[in-house]
């Protein structure tokens, strides 16, 4: 029996070892060498890549670009999603099929997006042309203008909006389909309408599934890269374009390393936010 | 308090016909309990009067008003459900105090009535818990001190004792009871366990296939089935059947003959419960198989006529598998059925109330 028992646990470290070899020589060892490489100098341990890149003018822009993006789509993201998932669970016939059609853009690279997106806003664009056929606008209008900030924040949120809400959809709409349908028969027999359900009875039987989503969309959002060159090319800075432009157009890999460490950073402390804030309070209740 | 009145309620899903024109009346503060095999459609039933499925035909009438078009809240019910359904994120008080806070009663009173109803089934020490620090049975609980906490016009109840162990299930059985008789709700209780039923019911309707075979009290379903199904499906072991040849005025069962049978042009079924026989000097004679001992009787599996034949004997007879065994039944416990539609030929006691179509 214990032989047996020791065997399998042998076994078991056999099997995930291929897997953790993998993560070891494509993540750990890069994060470590990304580590090393932004906090030693000529003399060793340093902290002046991190002052070089905080005192980079484009750093503020860009961290507050990337931290509003997130703060702005996710949201957005998930509460329309949610919306789109309510509705995806209450078909009867058909399900598969809407769920296939709101997931298409999931199927598309980011940069595919962006132009996508730069195409039907551009100058000369779909939207220019519609507009301008409805003679609704007297000629072309530079939408994506270098000097309207505004506007190009805006366009990578809706470019973004519609790239990456099927993800959300997708996780959520798994997470509804594990509620056993007698809560919400319950909730309805004692008395709640379908916004009283929603808000307390789905909403917080939904709480795996948000916070799988939060953690997932809001770490990518602070990777948010392809999309914004594309759309707003230099003139709407965000973390991750700052360090591409440091790698590889300074070639200055140490303060690139420290933008990485940066963006790191933001994305553990947002993901321990959620496990934090959305953990399962049930459990710590004294009995 | 209401009654309710089901009327030529049928379901379809899909190709499969769920029920067929059902009718049942639930009168003020009766105890309706509906009992059938899975698939025979009494939850379907259940869940039309709640108004969680809709009937493709036919109507409910609870309390004098129709509910056809009313959403299960605005309907006056509660359920208890099967899984109990007690919501996992909110505590026992919350629970309970759902529907009322739903009703937007003020606070004191929902803390008024939610203790009062947790005192009745005993879980005033568990109300600060979640629903995952509980076993089941005080899930079941809560989940009856839910529905019982908003006062309902009619109680609806989705075998809601089937997922307890055999122990706890007989003494939530009795709890329920006593807790049930005293708010005297109406109520539509839901199982496929016949002894609940017997012990629940004021009334027990008997569903197959998407009918009610027979509605009446417990003693009268038992012994007098309705039709060879009734008689089959209540009772543990269930009832004896054996074909009858007619002749003359009476008919020959299993080489005895019976000078009492109905006169019906009918071919005719012989039907007797087996603690309703005797031993005696003539009757009906088969040869002994097994014998087995339960405590105060014990049950003998014969070969009568090539047919299996069970009887309850108390336990002082010696018998022996081997021997042959004469049987006459007790007097007025012989029941006739009609061999082919089963229904039965038998007067019963009372005439039926209305039972489907």
């Amino acid at each position: 029996m214990l032989r047996l028992a020791s065997g399998e646990k042998v076994l078991s470290y056999v099997l995930i070892l291929p897997a953790s070899l993998f993560l070891a020589a494509f993540f750990f060892v890069p994060f470590v060498q990304v580590v090393v490489e932004a906090f030693t100098g000529e003399e060793g341990f340093t902290l002046a890549h991190f002052r070089t890149m905080a005192d980079d003018w484009k750093f503020g822009p860009a961290l507050a670009n990337t931290l509003g993006l997130a703060l702005v789509v996710v949201p957005v993201q998930i509460t329309l999603a949610l919306v789109m998932a309510s509705l995806v669970t209450r078909l009867e016939r058909g399900r598969d099929m809407v769920l296939y059609v709101f997931t298409i853009p999931l199927g598309i690279s980011d940069l595919a997006a962006g132009l996508i997106w730069f195409a039907l806003l551009e100058q000369n664009g779909f939207l220019n042309s519609i507009l301008y056929g409805l003679g609704l606008i007297s000629g072309p209008q530079n939408l994506l203008d270098y000097r309207n900030t505004a506007a190009l924040f805006a366009a990578v949120v809706v470019a973004e909006v519609w790239r990456a809400t099927a993800i959300v959809l997708v996780i959520l709409v798994a997470g509804m389909g594990l509620i056993p349908k007698e809560y919400d028969e319950a909730a309805e027999v004692f008395g709640a309408g379908p916004l009283k359900r929603f808000f307390l009875i789905t909403l917080p039987l939904l709480r795996p599934s948000l916070q799988t989503a939060l953690i997932l969309r809001t770490i990518l959002a602070f990777e948010v890269f392809a999309v914004v060159a594309v759309l707003a090319g230099n003139n709407l800075p965000v973390l991750m374009g700052e360090t591409y432009s440091w790698q590889f157009d300074l070639q200055d890999h140490k303060v690139a390393s420290a933008y990485a460490i940066v963006i790191l950073a933001i994305s553990l402390a947002f993901t321990v936010f959620f496990l934090w804030a959305l953990r399962d309070r049930t459990r710590e209740a004294a009995a | 308090m209401a009654d309710i009145d089901i009327r030529q309620v049928a379901k379809r899903f899909g190709n499969h016909q769920a029920l067929h024109a059902v009718n049942l009346t639930v009168a003020d503060g009766e105890f309706v309990v509906l009992l059938g095999a899975s698939g025979s459609g009494k939850t379907t039933l259940l869940r039309i009067v709640a108004g969680l499925e809709k009937a493709s035909h036919g109507t409910v009438i609870i309390g004098g008003r129709r509910v056809d078009d009313l959403p299960p809240r605005r309907r006056g019910i509660a359920m208890v459900f099967q899984n109990y359904a007690v919501f996992p994120h909110m505590t026992v008080f919350d629970n309970i105090g759902f529907g009322l806070a739903m009703q937007k009663v003020p606070a004191a009173e929902i803390e008024r009535r939610v203790r009062r109803v947790a005192e009745l089934l005993h879980i005033e020490e568990l109300l600060k818990r979640y629903s995952g620090q509980l076993s089941g049975g005080q899930r079941q609980r809560v989940a009856v001190a839910r529905a019982l906490a908003v006062e309902p016009a009619v109680l609806l109840m989705d075998e809601p004792l089937s997922n307890l162990d055999a122990l706890l299930r007989l003494e939530m059985r009795a709890e329920l009871k006593g807790v049930l008789q005293e708010s005297r709700t109406t109520t539509i209780y839901v199982t496929h366990d016949q002894v609940e039923a017997m012990s629940l019911a004021d009334r027990i309707a008997v569903m197959h296939e998407g009918r009610i075979v027979q509605a009446a009290p417990a003693t009268e379903v038992y012994h007098h089935p309705a039709t060879r199904f009734v008689g089959g499906f209540i009772g543990n072991p269930p009832m004896n059947f054996l074909p009858a040849e007619r002749e003359g005025e009476g008919a020959r069962v299993a080489g005895h003959l019976f000078r009492d049978a109905p006169a019906a042009d009918a071919a005719l079924l012989f039907g007797i419960r087996p603690e309703d026989l005797v031993p005696a000097g003539k009757g009906l004679a088969g040869r002994v198989r097994v014998v087995e001992p339960l405590g105060p009787h014990q049950l003998v599996t014969m070969d009568l006529a090539g047919h299996l034949f069970r009887v309850v004997l108390d336990n002082d007879l010696a018998v022996r598998p081997g021997e042959t065994l004469t049987l006459a039944p007790r007097p007025g416990r012989v029941r006739w059925f009609d061999a082919d539609s089963g229904v039965s030929l038998t007067q019963t006691t009372q005439p039926e109330p209305a039972t489907g179509a």
